[in-house]
């Protein structure tokens, strides 16, 4: 059984943890509408087209709104307090939730550029997962 | 010209801390009191609107309680529940499938909480959506808390405008001899109190109590014979956003802006005819973009624009008139006891805390997830 918050990958999610696995972020665009969005959907959110794509990031961003969470119960979070997370938006546009690692909380800041990385969650039996820091 | 339906009883269970009565409990006790409040009978109930519980809720409850209505209703979408149950209840009420609903919520949240039954912050587990956040440690007051930051970054809003909030409410709290917290509190105490998540500190945060509530809604025809001046329900309006918080647009921008315009044109009223204000305060930032989507001052201003005691029981937009819930009660969605405390201010009895001249008119504004769903009601007396 794995940890509580790791990501239970499906069929529409699986190749977004894949990609993040061998280091590549990814995100879909739609064919029809020319959107871009996140998180991965069959459908394009905008018009329930199927004629979508997944496309490579840059792995680049800024900052769109964060907080730093002092206070958090569970485990494994509880031991890391206190922790900045926040929502980046791609330089493509999308937006995605992120913890913002490698710098210290105070230290983060609305419009900060950050750059994605990688990182190991749950140990061995865990997920790769792409993560924020800023942009260096 | 649609039925008019009204609320014709309103009651809570004890609140507070309830250590020795279940959810149920609580619920049955509020559903008592309220229609004793209303007049009505037990069996006259033909609709059954809560939630709160795992599937099944409503069969759960039903059978607790020991009716059986014709119309069941287990939306859940957090806080703004109650608005919606109004806004169903009343088109259940006007095309003749009911004729009496009751909307009954209890928790005991508090007391599970000290029990060790509940984890004060967990989110959903791993699956759908959830599996793009979740894993980065959100709290759900940190995500409040990225709405408040980024109304700072864009407006230049301060904590102590936040606070302000915070101590109005307590004011009015201080007024209600059943609010949980009576004692009068400064700028200065919220923004001594811990930081939970930046930028909201503890007393920038809703309460957590054990309790229920019950409101009765009928058709005209019988609002007329009950017990009470009937409190007319004028307008309702429901709209949402999102649930993840990647989805949403505009953190600066909630969905109010939608549910509260359409549900004051239903009613036929401005926002400034509005005498009274039941606005859902989960946190101090919640209670600051309402006022903005409401149309009470501009994108950007709620900071400078509470800055003046204004939501004070007798200051110029009484708000939260019973403490809400950052001083009052929160058992969890709390959207129920806006209708309540609108109800009690729209009859004339809310004792020391009424609004004077008595208002004729109400709005309830419930949000619910994430800053995510609205619902609205204005409310109005003849
Ligand atoms: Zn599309």
């Amino acid at each position: 059984m794995a940890a509580w918050y790791l990501p239970i990958p499906d069929s529409e999610s699986e190749p977004f943890w894949n990609a993040a696995a061998e280091g590549r972020l990814v995100y879909q665009h739609c064919r029809s509408c020319g959107n871009d969005y996140h998180y991965p959907r069959a459908r394009c959110p905008h018009c329930w087209s199927d004629q979508v794509e997944w496309r490579d990031a840059s792995g680049r961003g800024t900052v769109y709104t964060y907080s730093v969470v002092r206070q958090n119960p569970m485990p494994p979070f509880r031991e890391r307090v206190p922790y900045a997370v926040g929502i980046v938006e791609l330089e493509e546009g999308p937006r995605m939730m992120s913890a913002l690692v490698e710098a210290r909380p105070e230290d983060i800041r609305i419009g900060l550029p950050v750059e994605v990385v990688f990182e190991r969650e749950g140990g061995d039996d865990g997920m790769v997962v792409p993560r924020f820091r800023p942009a260096r | 010209m649609d039925r008019r339906c009204a609320v014709v009883g309103v009651a809570e269970s004890e609140f507070g801390t309830v250590p020795n009565k279940t959810a149920f409990q609580l619920q049955v006790d509020a559903a008592t009191a309220a229609l004793e409040d209303s007049g009505l009978q037990r069996d006259d109930i033909d609709g059954l609107f809560s939630c709160g519980g795992p599937m099944m809720y409503p069969l759960e409850l039903g059978e607790y309680l020991g009716i059986s209505p014709r119309y069941i209703d287990s939306t859940q979408v957090g806080g703004s529940t109650w608005e919606l149950f109004v806004q169903h209840a009343v088109a259940a009420l006007q095309v003749g499938q009911i004729e009496v609903a009751l909307l009954v919520y209890g928790s005991t949240a508090k007391s599970d909480l000290k029990r060790g039954v509940r984890f004060g912050d967990m989110p959903p587990a791993g699956r759908g959506p959830g599996q793009f956040e979740n894993v980065h440690g959100p709290t759900l007051i940190s995500k409040y808390a990225m709405a408040a930051m980024r109304h700072m970054h864009e407006f230049g809003t301060t904590s102590e405008q936040l606070a302000r909030v915070s101590v109005d409410t307590r004011y009015n709290a201080s007024l209600n001899p059943l609010a949980t917290y009576r004692d009068l509190i400064t700028v200065e105490d919220v923004l001594d109190s811990r930081m939970i998540a930046d930028p909201l500190h503890l007393l920038d945060c809703c309460i957590r109590s054990d309790g229920g509530g019950a409101v009765i809604l009928t058709t005209e025809e019988r609002a007329r014979s009950c017990r009470k001046r009937p409190v007319w329900v004028l307008g309702t309006a429901g709209a949402q956003s999102h649930l993840s918080m990647s989805q949403w647009p505009d953190f600066t921008d909630l969905v109010a802006r939608r549910s509260a315009a359409e549900a004051l044109a239903k009613a036929g009223v401005g926002i400034n005819d509005i005498d009274v204000f039941e606005l859902y305060d989960s946190f101090t930032i919640t209670v600051l973009l309402t006022l903005e989507a409401l149309g009470l001052c501009g994108r950007g201003e709620s900071g400078a624009f509470v800055s003046d005691g204004k939501l004070r029981v007798g200051g110029s937009l009484p708000t939260n008139t019973d403490g809400g819930g950052l001083s009052c009660n929160q058992p969890g969605m709390r959207g129920l006891f806006l209708l309540i405390e609108a109800a009690r201010q729209l009859r004339g009895e809310a004792g020391e805390r009424q609004v004077q001249p008595r208002p004729e008119l109400a709005l309830c504004n419930g949000t619910g997830g994430y800053l995510s769903s609205c619902g609205t009601v204005v409310l109005g007396v003849d």
